[in-house]
């Protein structure tokens, strides 16, 4: 078994299959992270690029981890403080990357379509760590692979990812991992933040907080990404908190436990309550802890389509 | 042909467990290790005879050496079984056990995955069937159920009840000698094989 793709660029390009395979080998993974020594040799061959056009906390220290875990010698590279300040195009900087002898590159920018642009033009395999509002695969991974360990199969759930739907990446990755695996899907959020053809994805929308939660067994709460809002969305904060904010009180008015999940980082107070973050039926520190070994698993599945030298 | 099974497969697990006993006593300090995927099975059943004549638990694992193969990136795909390690072994007797030993590779892999649990005192290899003169790496079996002469193109394969088979055997097959009931293999180029 191996994945269909030599590039994870979307979860839009991967099949069920790949998905399974994924898990089941970071499945493997998460016993070698709870080892006194927590490191495999597989990738002792292989150099990785970490090159982030955009900022990110956890993405590149989990991406980090993952790779020194398999083994891998790793390079990282920040847009700011480069040459990319004096003008270098983006192809440039990679291939210049590359002549230093990587072979894998992962990279997050702030263009929908970046690392699609790069798979075409350089050699090397590409890992999207989020191309703009398009995609963040292993987001969506780590979090139906959540889902699946908490709920057992991600076959048949009911999904809610509530927030700010057009401005996220996760979402868009989160939709697409999920049906594949056979999971219903609804999002939920201001009118305003829902793009209006969403509807043709096959995904349900509602724009009431409370009927999302009665509906689903997961609730996916997205950040409201204040710095990629050109306008005004909504009136404030404050507003958006009190019609869309979850919170413990709104949860223990439900009939039933609904599992609480969220990318990262929160705004405490806005889209999630402290009460609700870190409530029991919160799955939010399980999901960092597993993006680790799915990144990992996709890194280890990358690589094995890299062959060796003959 | 048949290699071993019925009462001679029983007579020779029970000399294994038997010079296991001479060396490791009531196992106090040892700790037996299963290689995924196929030797979890042998080594189950080694397990149970122990616990069985020494009347004591004895601790056991699984370990899959997947992520620790020379041949990654250098052939087929490698699908990882799981490790199930739930004891550290620094300053343990591990007992290291397998089906079938054949190029050494294998036991070369789990050498340095069982590093990733401790220091042990010392390892030990138990196979059911050691296949000799077809070593690619210097190791060697501790225990040895039955030494067979191979040529590359045969193969070993072990049946237990628990994966389906309807008897515990071990068969070496030959490519032009199928056993029974397992259809026609692949004509041997030279049919003197």
């Amino acid at each position: 078994m191996s994945l269909s793709v030599n590039h994870l660029l979307g979860i839009k390009n991967l099949t069920a299959a790949d998905l399974q395979l994924i898990f089941e080998t970071a499945d493997k993974f998460k016993e070698v992270l709870n080892r006194p020594i927590r490191k495999v040799p597989s990738l002792r061959d292989i150099t990785i690029a970490n090159v982030f056009f955009e900022n990110s906390t956890r993405t590149r220290l989990s991406f980090e981890l993952a790779e020194k875990r398999l083994s891998a010698d790793v390079i990282n590279f920040s847009a700011s403080g480069s040459s990319v300040k004096k003008g270098e195009t983006l192809l440039d900087t990679v291939n210049n990357i590359l002549a230093m002898k990587v072979e894998m590159i992962v990279m997050r920018h702030a263009s929908p379509g970046a690392p699609h642009f790069l798979a075409k033009h350089i050699q090397a395999a590409i890992v999207n760590a989020g191309d703009g509002t398009h995609e963040h695969p292993t987001q969506a991974l780590l979090d139906a692979y959540s889902i699946r360990e908490k709920h057992g199969e991600v076959a048949g759930k009911k999904v809610a990812i509530i927030g700010d739907i057009s401005h996220s990446r996760v979402a868009l990755s989160n939709i697409y991992a999920l049906q594949k695996l056979g999971a219903e899907v609804m999002v939920c959020g201001p009118p305003t933040l829902i793009p209006r053809y969403l509807g043709q994805l096959g995904v349900q929308v509602s724009h009431q907080v409370r009927q999302a939660l009665q509906w689903c067994d997961v609730a996916n709460v997205l950040r409201i990404q204040l710095e990629r809002q050109q306008g005004k969305y909504f009136p404030s904060l404050r507003e958006y908190a009190l019609y869309y904010g979850i919170n413990k009180a709104l949860l223990d008015s439900l009939n039933r436990p609904v599992t609480i999940m969220h990318p990262g980082p929160i705004n405490r107070g806005v889209e999630l309550a402290s009460d609700a973050a870190d409530g029991e039926h919160s799955i939010i520190l399980d999901q960092v802890e597993n993006g680790v070994a799915i990144r990992m698993a996709v890194l280890y599945l990358l690589a094995e389509k890299i062959k060796s030298y003959n | 042909m048949r290699l071993l099974d019925g009462p001679l497969l029983e007579l020779t697990m029970d000399r294994l467990c038997q010079q296991l006993i001479e060396n490791h006593g009531l196992f106090a300090e040892t700790v037996l290790v299963g290689m995924q995927p196929r030797g979890r099975f042998f080594a189950a059943r080694i397990h149970q005879r122990l616990e069985h004549l020494t009347g004591r638990r004895i601790p056991i694992g699984q370990l899959d050496t997947t992520f620790y193969r020379d041949d990654f990136r250098r052939g087929a795909p490698l699908k990882a079984s799981q490790t199930v390690m739930p004891f550290l072994i620094e300053k343990k007797n591990v007992v290291l056990i397998d089906d079938v030993l054949y190029t050494g590779r294998t036991i070369r892999a789990a050498l340095t995955a069982l590093g990733e649990y401790g220091r042990p005192t010392k390892i030990e290899l138990l196979v059911l069937i050691d296949r000799i003169y077809s070593r690619d790496q210097p190791i060697q079996a501790d225990y040895v159920g039955r030494s067979v002469n191979t040529i590359q193109s045969q193969r070993v394969e072990v049946a237990w009840t628990e994966q389906g088979a309807p008897h515990d055997a071990i068969w070496l097959i030959s490519p032009s000698y199928p056993p029974p009931g397992q259809g026609a293999a692949t004509p041997s180029p030279n049919p003197s094989i």
